[in-house]
């Protein structure tokens, strides 16, 4: 048939297509948004995103972001987090705790700060949540993209080196974020340090935060490189539970996550209330009772007990 | 904080930094390597702004390689420190610049000398006998004045290296715990324990 002619003559298709756009334009929001692109249609087409129209839009949102200079600013970023990940003989363990605060106030207990990036990689969340949301996600496309183009997962290092270079290219504009990013590829287990300043840092032990201090305490204690599957699953759950006792801006509950050959898994949920008085509850590796001080050293004194008058 | 030092001798230089990577109150990592080899006998220390280092050292890395690639030899260590010095300046006079300090040593295969520049992130170079970057380098400028010989033997270099560390270590508050230590000389790169 004339092919050439049906090549550029719309169809019932196209024409629809059309119309459905013109609709999405005059509403003030096009179909990119929904569906299958997932709030990523704008990147389709190179990066595209509104900026405040003053000369300098990095200083005009450091202006109405900034907790530390105006604690009356009208914008709060997600701050106060632990988050925590190590590489040991059985995989990788990653830990974090789930609570999210703006200022003060504790806005949600519930958050998910590992994003699974694919079955293989998984990245922590610490900063704004926003950021490590949408670049981690994004970095998810770009690691599946390279599955496909390549016939091969992208490495722990590569897929790392390409979110540290994207940030990079944003530096000094605002973004706030600090992730590890973990996973298994051919060199085995791998965890690499990500953060909004550029840096990319390889190693077996990171923890990130204004909890962090408290988690490094506990964590870097007890870590050893031939822990086992349970020790190191409750050691991550420990120095999550240390962190949210102490900072004030972690808390509420406890994810942990294993990554090993095969992939990651979710290990479980741990609230640190229950953590302090119970323990983490039936699961492996735990001693059994509290993890709180005074739980742990009930009965016990370092001064004679008052002896009480007859 | 991060410190790094570096001295000539007889037709050796010396680099020396120390290994932590630091984000405020907290050493993320304490085996960090800062010197990077760019050629087989040129070496390069950086420090300075998280992010800007690392980029900045494998820019120079590459170009660096693209030259020895092209033609077949490596550029002499007057160029390359030159041409290193030129692209911090351009980049100092850009929207972005690069925030990183360098100590660049390496032989001259060509005359047999060795060659040290310090060079800064304002792109200022100069070329010197010794040279520190960071704290440690108000301890150890004197020190070298004192203690460095421009024609002794690398046992002699290390020991006023070691003299130089030491003397971070116990007068620097937030001194840095490890350093890796390399030499080049007309047989090239060697880490050395210290």
């Amino acid at each position: 048939m004339n092919s050439f002619a049906t090549k550029f003559s719309p169809t019932d298709a196209d024409i629809e297509l059309r119309r459905a756009q013109e609709i999405a334009e005059e509403e003030g929001m096009s179909d990119v948004m929904w569906g299958s692109e997932a709030g990523f249609g704008n990147l389709v087409n190179g990066h595209a995103f509104n900026i405040p129209s003053v000369p300098d839009p990095s200083s005009f949102l450091r202006l109405h972001t900034d907790d530390h200079a105006d604690p009356n600013c009208k914008i709060k970023i997600q701050h106060g987090t632990t988050t925590l990940a190590f590489r040991f003989q059985g995989g990788v363990i990653v830990a974090v705790d789930s609570r999210a605060t703006a200022g003060s106030y504790i806005a949600s207990g519930t958050v998910k700060k590992v994003i699974e990036i694919n079955p293989y990689l998984l990245g922590t969340m610490a900063g704004g949540a926003a950021d490590c949301q949408y670049w981690e996600t994004y970095l998810g496309i770009q690691c599946r993209l390279h599955e496909l183009r390549n016939k091969e997962r992208i490495s722990v290092a590569a897929a790392s080196k390409y979110l540290s270079n994207l940030v990079y290219g944003y530096k000094g504009m605002g973004l706030s974020m600090g992730t590890m990013i973990c996973g298994w590829d051919k060199t085995g287990p791998a965890v690499f340090y990500v953060d909004s300043d550029g840096t990319r840092l390889k190693g077996d032990l990171f923890s990130v935060g204004s909890g962090s201090t408290f988690a490094y305490g506990v964590l870097d204690q007890g870590y050893r490189w031939d822990l086992t599957d349970a020790e190191a699953q409750e050691l991550g759950r420990r120095s999550i539970y240390a962190a949210g006792h102490r900072d004030a801006f972690s808390g509420n509950t406890c994810n942990l996550y294993h990554v090993k050959e095969d992939g990651w898994k979710f290990i479980g949920n741990y609230d640190i209330t229950k953590m302090h008085y119970d323990g983490p509850g039936e699961v492996a590796g735990a001693p059994g009772g509290g993890y709180g001080y005074d739980v742990r050293t009930q009965g016990r004194f370092s001064a004679l007990a008052p002896t009480v008058p007859a | 904080m991060e410190c790094s030092f570096a001295l000539t001798g007889k037709d050796y230089v010396l680099v020396a930094a120390d290994t932590t990577s630091a984000r405020s109150i907290i050493k993320m990592k304490v085996d960090e390597d800062k010197i990077k080899t760019l050629s087989p006998h040129l070496l390069m220390a950086y420090s300075g702004e998280p992010g800007d280092t690392v980029q900045f050292a494998e820019y120079i890395e590459r170009n660096i390689r693209l030259y020895h690639i092209r033609n077949l030899y490596p550029l002499r260590p007057q160029s390359a420190a030159s041409w290193i010095r030129r692209a911090l300046a351009e980049s100092l006079r850009s929207r972005q610049s690069y925030t990183v300090n360098l100590l660049v040593g390496g032989f001259d295969t060509a005359d047999k000398t060795p060659h040290l520049y310090w060079i800064d992130y304002l792109g200022t170079m100069a070329t010197v006998p010794f040279a520190a970057h960071g704290y440690g380098s108000y301890f150890a400028s004197s020190l070298l004045d004192r203690y460095h010989n421009p024609d002794g033997t690398l046992e002699e270099g290390l020991d006023a290296l070691r003299r130089a560390i030491d003397e971070t270590a116990k007068r620097l508050v937030v001194s840095p715990g490890k350093y890796t230590v390399k030499v080049v000389d007309k047989d090239g790169v060697r880490v050395i324990d210290l």
